[in-house]
C-alpha cells in the first residue's frame, strides 16, 4: 500500500510511504514501512505555495499514477492556524478527488517517532543528544509507535514542543515507550513538565524551560514534525490495527475575536 | 484544452462565503454557496479566523454538492479555477489549497483569478442582460462589504482598469458600522435598507465624502479623488448625530438617521459612478457585489443610468454576492480568450490589484 502523508503544522512537508496493510492480526509482527520519497521546507510560511507543487513532484519522481495512492494521512496539529489548514485542506481535497480513505495524526507524534528512532532516554538524566551529540540517524525505527494511552507519568518520559508563537509552545508528553501521556497543550514554556524536551519549540526557550526544571535537548532543538515520520507513525498504527484520528484540526486556541461591548454613550 | 465552451469548476473563499460553481462556456450549471455569516453576527462583522475555519469544513461538501447539481464529474471538468485575491489571507488560503490539490489530483489546468473581476464576469453569463456577449464600453460598479470600486472593462479576460475606489471603508462596511451604532444588528445592509423605508431621507444632511472641488477637479483637470469614495467620515458623522440626540436626552430617530445615511451613501456612490461612466465613455454599466441587493442603490442607479443614457445590468442576487460561479465564469472567459493556466506555485494575494485578472 502507498500512503501519501502531509504535514503543515510547522514546516510544510509531504512524503510517500510504502507499507503492508495488515500483519494478520499479529501485533508483534515487524512493520516494514519505508519512506519512498519526501520533501520538506525549511521555513514555516510558504505552505500554500510549495505544498501542491511538492506533492506533484513526489508523484512524478516515483512515477505514480493518482490511482496508486491508496490512503492519505495528514498532520492535524497543533500548529499555527493558517499553515495547519493548508495541509488539511490539501489532504481533504486530494482524498475527495481520488476517493481514498483520509486520516489524521497528531503532528507532535511525528517528532516523537524521530526521538524514539534515535534511541529513547535510558534514564531521566541521559537523554539522547543531551550532550550535544547527534542522534544515530541510522537507528531502525522503534517497533512501538507513539499512541494514545493512560496518563501514567514515568521517570523516562519526554516531551515534544513546537513553536506556538505568542511566547507559547505546543507540546505533548510521551512515555519512553512512545505512548502519549499528556497533551497536546499550548502553554508558555514554564508550563512544560520537568522532562527532556525535544523539538524546535525547545530551542527557542532553553532558559525558560530550565527554569521550569525541563531540559532542552540540543540535538533536536531545531527539529520539526515531518510528513515522512508522520506517515511512518500512521503505517505502524495501521499495521497494528490501531485506529487513526479524523482530520479535525487541533487548533487548541479559539479565534481572538471579542464580542463587542455596548457602545459608549455620549455623556 | 477545450477553448470553445470549457467546463470550469470555480472555488471562492475570499471572505465568509465558501462557493463552488460550475459553468460550461457562458452557461451556468451550478452555484453552491455555504456561508458562515451566522457565526459572525454576534461580533458585528466578519471574523477572519472564524471564516477560515468554516471554509476548511465547508469546501469539500460544497464541492461535492456543486458537481452533483451540475451533473458532472471532476474527471469531465476541463479546468479548475480559484479566487487568489483580493480577500482575507487566511480565508483565501483554504480555497487556494483545495483548488491546487484538485489540480494535482486530476492533472487539470488551474486558473487563479481576481475576485473583483469575477464579480463582473458573472454578469456576462448567458442568462444576463448581455446574453453571454461582452458589450463594448463596459464598466462595472462593485459595492460590497469589502469593496467599492468602479472599473472599465475593455477585455474581461485581460484588460481591466480601476477608475475609482473607496480610500477607506467599503460601503457595506459603513452599513455594518452604522447599523451597530443604531442598534440594528448585523449584517447592516438589509437592516438599514428595511428601516430606512420608514424614515425621512432628508431629515439629516450627512456628508458626501471626497466631493469638494479640491478632490474632484474638472473633467479636463481631474483632482486626486474624482472617482473615489470615502465613508469613514460619514460613519463618524452618524455617530456624532446619534450622540447629540442622546446628550439632549431625546429619543434617537433611528429610521430618519438610517434613511439619511443610506441616501448619502447611495447619492455619492451613484453620482461618482455615473460621472466616471460619462467621462470615460462607458455606455453599459454592470452593478455587482452584495450591496447590489440594496433597494435604494438599485433604484437610484437605475434612474441615473437612464437619464445618462447608460444601460444598467444587475445580475440576480445569488450571483451578486460572493460565489464560485463567478470564479468559474471568469476563468472560462480567460480560457476562451486563449489565456494560459497559472503556475501551481502561486500564492494567495490579499491585496491583488484589479488590473491582475489572473495570477
Amino acid at each position: 500500500m502507498i500512503i501519501l502523508a502531509i504535514d503543515t503544522s510547522a514546516i510544510a512537508s509531504a512524503a510517500l510511504i510504502r507499507s503492508h496493510e495488515t500483519t494478520d492480526g499479529d501485533p508483534g509482527a515487524p512493520n516494514d514501512a519505508a519512506v519512498l520519497a519526501s520533501f520538506a521546507t525549511e521555513d514555516t510560511k510558504s505552505h500554500a505555495e510549495v505544498l501542491a507543487p511538492g506533492i506533484r513532484a513526489l508523484l512524478a519522481e516515483q512515477e505514480l499514477a493518482p490511482g496508486e495512492i491508496e490512503r492519505i494521512v495528514v498532520g492535524i496539529g497543533p500548529g499555527p492556524f493558517t499553515g495547519l489548514r493548508s495541509g488539511i485542506a490539501t489532504a481533504r481535497a486530494l482524498a475527495f478527488a481520488w476517493d481514498v480513505p483520509l486520516h489524521g495524526v497528531m503532528s507532535l507524534d511525528a517528532l516523537a517517532w524521530d526521538v524514539l528512532a534515535a534511541g529513547v532516554p535510558d534514564d531521566g538524566a541521559g537523554a539522547p543528544g543531551a550532550d550535544g551529540a547527534a542522534p544515530p540517524s541510522s537507528a531502525p525505527p522503534s517497533s512501538v509507535p507513539p499512541e494514545f494511552g493512560a496518563p501514567e507519568f514515568g521517570a523516562r518520559d519526554f516531551a515534544i514542543a513546537t513553536d506556538a508563537r505568542r511566547k507559547e509552545l505546543y507540546w505533548a508528553r510521551y512515555g519512553a515507550d512512545g505512548v502519549l501521556r499528556d497533551g497536546p497543550h499550548v502553554t508558555p514554556p514554564g508550563g512544560l513538565p520537568a522532562v527532556p524536551v525535544y523539538g524546535a519549540g525547545a530551542g527557542i526557550y532553553p532558559e525558560q524551560l530550565a527554569d521550569a526544571g525541563a531540559t532542552c535537548v540540543h540535538a533536536f532543538d531545531a527539529a520539526q514534525p515531518t510528513a515522512a515520520s508522520l506517515g511512518l507513525v500512521a503505517a505502524a498504527r495501521i499495521a497494528r490495527g490501531l485506529p487513526l484520528a479524523d482530520t479535525t484540526p487541533l487548533y487548541l486556541r479559539e479565534s481572538d475575536a471579542q464580542v463587542p461591548g455596548p457602545r459608549k454613550r455620549a455623556l | 484544452m477545450n477553448r470553445e465552451a470549457p467546463l470550469v469548476l470555480g472555488i471562492e473563499s475570499s471572505c465568509d462565503e465558501t462557493g463552488v460553481g460550475v459553468v460550461r462556456g457562458t452557461r451556468l450549471l451550478a452555484n453552491t454557496v455555504s456561508s458562515s455569516m451566522d457565526e459572525h453576527v454576534r461580533f458585528g462583522g466578519v471574523i477572519p479566523e472564524i471564516a477560515s475555519r468554516a471554509h476548511l469544513d465547508a469546501v469539500v461538501p460544497t464541492l461535492r454538492e456543486a458537481l452533483d447539481t451540475a451533473g458532472v464529474t471532476l474527471d469531465e471538468v476541463d479546468a479548475i479555477a480559484v479566487t487568489s485575491g483580493p480577500g482575507l489571507a487566511g480565508a483565501l488560503m483554504v480555497g487556494v489549497c483545495a483548488a491546487k490539490a484538485l489540480a494535482v489530483a486530476t492533472g487539470k489546468p488551474l486558473f487563479a483569478v481576481n475576485h473583483l473581476v469575477a464579480h463582473v464576469g458573472v454578469g456576462l453569463l448567458d442568462d444576463g442582460v448581455y446574453g453571454g456577449a461582452l458589450p463594448a464600453g463596459l464598466g462595472a460598479l462593485l459595492v460590497s462589504g469589502g469593496h467599492t470600486e468602479v472599473l472599465r472593462v475593455r477585455n474581461i479576460a485581460r484588460d481591466v482598469e480601476l477608475l475609482g475606489s473607496t480610500i477607506d471603508d467599503a460601503a457595506g462596511e459603513a452599513y455594518d458600522k452604522v447599523a451597530r451604532l443604531l442598534g440594528l444588528g448585523y449584517p447592516g445592509g438589509p437592516a438599514i435598507d428595511g428601516i430606512a423605508r420608514e424614515g425621512d431621507a432628508h431629515a439629516v444632511r450627512f456628508p458626501r465624502g471626497l466631493t469638494q472641488p479640491k478632490y474632484m477637479g474638472t473633467a479636463e483637470d481631474p483632482g486626486p479623488h474624482r472617482y473615489d469614495w470615502s465613508f469613514s467620515g460619514l460613519k463618524t458623522a452618524v455617530a456624532r448625530c446619534v450622540e447629540q440626540f442622546e446628550a439632549a436626552g431625546q429619543p434617537v430617530p433611528v429610521a430618519d438617521i438610517a434613511a439619511s445615511f443610506q441616501e448619502a451613501v447611495v447619492d455619492v456612490i451613484t453620482s461618482k459612478a455615473i460621472l466616471a461612466c460619462r467621462e470615460q465613455g462607458i455606455r453599459n454599466l454592470l452593478l455587482g457585489g452584495g450591496v447590489a441587493a440594496n433597494s435604494r442603490l438599485r433604484e437610484v442607479t437605475a434612474a441615473r443610468c437612464e437619464s445618462a443614457g447608460i444601460s444598467l445590468a444587475v445580475p440576480q442576487f445569488s450571483l451578486c454576492t460572493d460565489n464560485g460561479a463567478m470564479v468559474a465564469a471568469l476563468a472560462a472567459r480567460v480560457i476562451m480568450d486563449g489565456g494560459e493556466p497559472s503556475d501551481l506555485g502561486f500564492a494567495p494575494e490579499s491585496s491583488l490589484p484589479v488590473t491582475s485578472v489572473t495570477a
